[in-house]
């Protein structure tokens, strides 16, 4: 019996069993344990990537003007919707619905944005030539090394899989945001903010991708 | 009190048509069966299999007009072709490593007892529960439809081994049998299981930290649980960079990537990049696709023996009527397996030409896994040591468990040694190795599991002569096929070979390799017997009460089977550990997790230790 009376006072009793131990509901751990596997993916992906990158040459193309500035539009469009995602999740922690509801709409909105400017560019580099399987003629001439070595066509592959992984997983969150949108009002508030840890996971992933695949090929220059 | 109490949200209301019941049914218990039947299924493949190879391995040439019919492609009248042969040697291994290693003992029993051993009334997730098996089965099916679809007359399936080694995988077409349409298959299908995986290891974890009832601290909760819990992790973690992988994969043969592809290769008498049917590749590295494989591939061969692990612990606890020896250490040598599983990949890469510094790094690692091991047989002797053994059917397959742990975990050590696993590689003794420690003694963790949680599922008893019959005819039998391989892989018999008649110095191998062939034969026949003992057993096998083998934890507190909650609408509090066998002054040989007091009994009289309530004799 003594036991369970140390179940009733002791702190320790996080872990004795009848409680949630994080204070955490199912699926709030479910979405961070689903996070922690899916970070695991891009990781295998950024480490596959980085691997590749050391052991070839690798053209660097992307000028400041107009991908870089391009792409920190569409980071800065991604950070503007974790921001509004942030005022969603404190809207619905104080209960107003409705306001919740616009600033998802909002966070929907940045999204989409990032995703029409990310396609835009994926046009642009295909019509330049970049394929998953081969660069752009220009650019195999220009980022040869004095020796003769050709950049490596796996930039394309790197890029086209790492990018298209992500936007993915920013289509399949406008999708999640939206279906929350629509029900809000019959969910709780733990729903919104676990539609919103998703989201910032996708926000958080970009902060890999966006340095390790655009500012390490800002264009300083052939050899 | 800290937190709140359990959601409501996981409750749902007892199925009444058959489709949700037996099919679409978000209980635990039916998808824990469902995945049972699953690996059920697949091992019979897989075994068939088996048997086809070493039948071809002893008496190459020799015409078996039933193949011939079968598979008119791989077997033209009958007698094999080496694609035929390598196609088998590929799918015997996805099989038995995906869809039964990893199904049975996790998603089968770990599914079923989980909860019940936790003490909560269903998974966190029962909509995902069962998505995650039905995800499964599609995999099976798509794993089916590549031996179909192999794009080859002359195969059964894809070519590659169950390692899937790029660039052989990677290239398509243009590498010969076995590269189409198969392979293409392999890899959906594999990218599938590991989404199943992945739901199923989510589901598990949310369900042991947040579901257990009243009392069941984590220290109390059976070791059982413990390698679940850890398997679970390791599966969260590893599934999802081959996921990874296996999108690169299928982009190099669908999209013309060239991740795992290096330049300048030569293939079928075609340069890459002077012909349409070979465009060009350069740039990729195929040991990238072994570092994403063996990153997943090394915890995965833990995925298969963790939860082996956990039910011998138990079923050694209950029928050596003594507390596990060493609870706590157990459980620092599970998760030490676990973690230590991370970072020992590259051991299955040390002649893939990396460099001795790192290929000894691993090396170091690998042995130090020895520790934990040898921490856990010891505790297991330890936990016999003294008892007073009943040998039932689940007692005898638990101790061949440890037997078969400790014969395949040596040569561990022999080949997690860089200057021994270069001669050893790929011979025989690997597939010795691997097969004891891995595949024989991960199936005798679950033949010891069927054959003790069998009346909890079904509420009868599995007949023990037969039972018996099996062990005895198995575990020799086992021995007979994978203690002979060791000789041969020292002999330097190539795997993977079809057949050995042109070798001369393998030629007196020759007698062992039929030796090894017929024993294979019998251990496959008897199974048979464990099959009509399971099925005939499920309608007519002797009714178990609650408790028919005396054992402490929470699933032999509930009726056999256990309700749809359960526990009939009442969760249990537990009050102490799980293996209290034998504690001096109390009544019975065993104390319920349940019981609040341990009622002493005066000295002299007997309690009910020796026989079970139903009279069964142990």
């Amino acid at each position: 019996m003594s036991t369970e009376a140390r179940a009733e006072h002791f702190p320790a009793a996080d872990w004795d069993g009848g409680v949630l131990p994080y204070r955490v509901g199912h699926r709030k751990l479910g979405m961070w344990l689903f996070i922690v596997s899916d970070s695991l993916t891009f990781s295998a992906l950024l480490i596959g990537y980085s691997y590749l990158r050391a052991s070839n040459v690798w053209p660097t193309p992307f000028p400041f003007f107009p991908s870089i500035v391009f792409s920190s539009v569409m980071t800065f469009c991604l950070l503007s919707s974790s921001l509004t995602m942030v005022f969603a999740v404190s809207a619905s922690s104080r209960g107003d619905r409705a306001k919740a509801r616009k600033w998802i709409m909002g966070t929907i909105f940045f999204g989409l944005a990032f995703l029409v400017l990310h396609l835009i560019e994926w046009n642009h580099l295909i019509s330049d030539g970049l394929r998953p399987f081969s660069l752009p003629a220009e650019w195999v001439t220009r980022y040869a090394t004095p020796d003769g070595t050709l950049p490596s066509p796996l930039f394309g592959a790197t890029f086209f899989t790492i990018t298209g992984l992500h936007m993915f997983h920013v289509f399949t969150g406008a999708i999640y945001l939206a279906v929350i949108a629509t029900r809000i009002n019959k969910l709780k508030h733990e729903d919104v903010e676990i539609s919103g840890l998703y989201w910032h996971f996708v926000d958080l992933v970009w902060m890999f991708v966006f340095p390790l695949i655009y500012i390490m090929s800002v264009d300083i220059g052939a050899h | 009190m800290s937190g709140e109490s359990h959601e409501a949200v996981h409750r749902h209301p007892a199925p009444t048509s058959f489709i949700r019941k037996y099919i679409f049914s978000l209980d635990h218990k039916v998808i824990g069966i469902q995945y049972i039947m699953l690996a059920l299924a697949a091992v019979l493949v897989g075994m068939t299999m088996s048997v086809l190879m070493r039948m071809n391995l002893s008496w190459p040439g020799t015409n078996w007009p039933i193949l011939g019919t079968l598979f008119p492609g791989g077997a033209p009248g009958g007698a094999m072709n080496p694609e035929f042969y390598l196609s088998l040697v590929t799918m015997h291994g996805t099989i038995m490593v995906f869809f039964v290693l990893t199904t049975a003992p996790q998603g089968g029993f770990g599914n079923y007892f989980l909860p019940i051993q936790i003490g909560a009334e269903d998974m966190a997730f029962p909509v995902l529960n069962m998505l995650s098996f039905w995800v499964t089965f599609v995999g099976f099916i798509v794993i089916l439809a590549a031996i179909f679809f192999s794009g080859s007359e002359s195969t059964v399936g894809p070519i590659g081994g169950w390692t899937g080694y790029a660039p052989l995988s990677a290239l398509g077409q243009i590498a010969g049998p076995g590269q189409g349409m198969g392979m293409n298959l392999w890899i959906i299908s594999i990218a599938i299981f590991c989404v199943g995986s992945l739901l199923g290891a989510l589901n598990f974890i949310t369900t042991l930290l947040n579901m257990r009832t009243r009392g069941m601290s984590l220290m109390r909760m059976p070791l059982t649980c413990w390698a679940w819990f850890t398997t679970a992790v390791l599966a969260l973690l590893s599934f999802p960079v081959l996921l990874g992988g296996g999108i690169l994969l299928l982009l190099d043969r669908l999209a013309g990537t060239s991740f795992f592809i290096p330049g300048g290769l030569y293939v079928s008498g075609i340069l890459s990049g002077t012909n349409p049917n070979f465009p060009v590749h350069t740039g990729g590295s195929p040991i990238l696709w072994q570092h994403l494989f063996w990153f997943f591939g090394h915890p995965e061969v833990y995925i298969a023996i963790l939860p082996g692990m956990g039910a011998t612990s138990h079923i050694l606890a209950t029928f050596a009527r003594k507390p596990v020896f060493g609870y706590r250490a157990m459980v620092f040598a599970i998760f030490a397996i676990g973690l230590l599983g991370f970072f020992v990949w590259g051991h299955h890469m040390f002649i893939s030409g990396m460099s001795p510094y790192s290929a000894m790094t691993f090396s170091i690692l690998t042995l130090s896994i020895g520790v934990p091991s040898a921490v856990k047989t010891f505790n297991w002797l330890g936990t016999l040591w003294g008892g007073r053994i009943r040998f039932t059917t689940p007692m005898l397959f638990a101790i061949g468990f440890v037997s078969l742990f400790v014969a395949g975990g040596i040569t561990g050590l022999v080949l997690g040694q860089t200057s021994l696993d270069l001669p050893m590689h790929d011979t025989y003794f690997v597939t010795a190795h691997f097969h004891l420690v891995m595949g024989v003694a991960s199936i005798f963790g679950m033949f010891s599991a069927t054959y003790f949680w069998f009346p909890k599922m079904f509420g009868r008893l599995m007949n023990e002569s037969l039972g018996k019959f099996h062990f005895w005819v198995t575990f020799i039998g086992v021995y007979c096929i994978f203690v002979p391989m060791h000789t041969m892989g020292i002999v330097g018999m190539p795997r993977r070979f079809a057949q050995f008649t042109e070798y001369e110095y393998l030629k007196t191998l020759h007698p062992l390799v039929v030796f090894v062939s017929i024993a294979a034969i019998a251990t496959v026949l008897v199974q048979i017997v464990f099959y009509f003992n399971l099925f005939w057993s499920m309608f007519k096998g002797k009714r178990a009460g609650e408790n028919p083998w005396e054992a402490t934890t929470l699933e032999w507190t509930t009726s056999s089977p256990p309700p749809h909650d359960n526990f009939a609408g009442h969760l249990p509090v537990v009050y102490r550990g799980p293996y209290e066998f034998a504690v001096p002054g109390a009544a019975n040989d065993f104390v319920m997790q349940t019981q609040p007091e341990i009622a002493h009994q005066p000295v002299g009289q007997e309690g009910t230790s020796g026989n079970g309530h139903d009279g069964h004799r142990h």
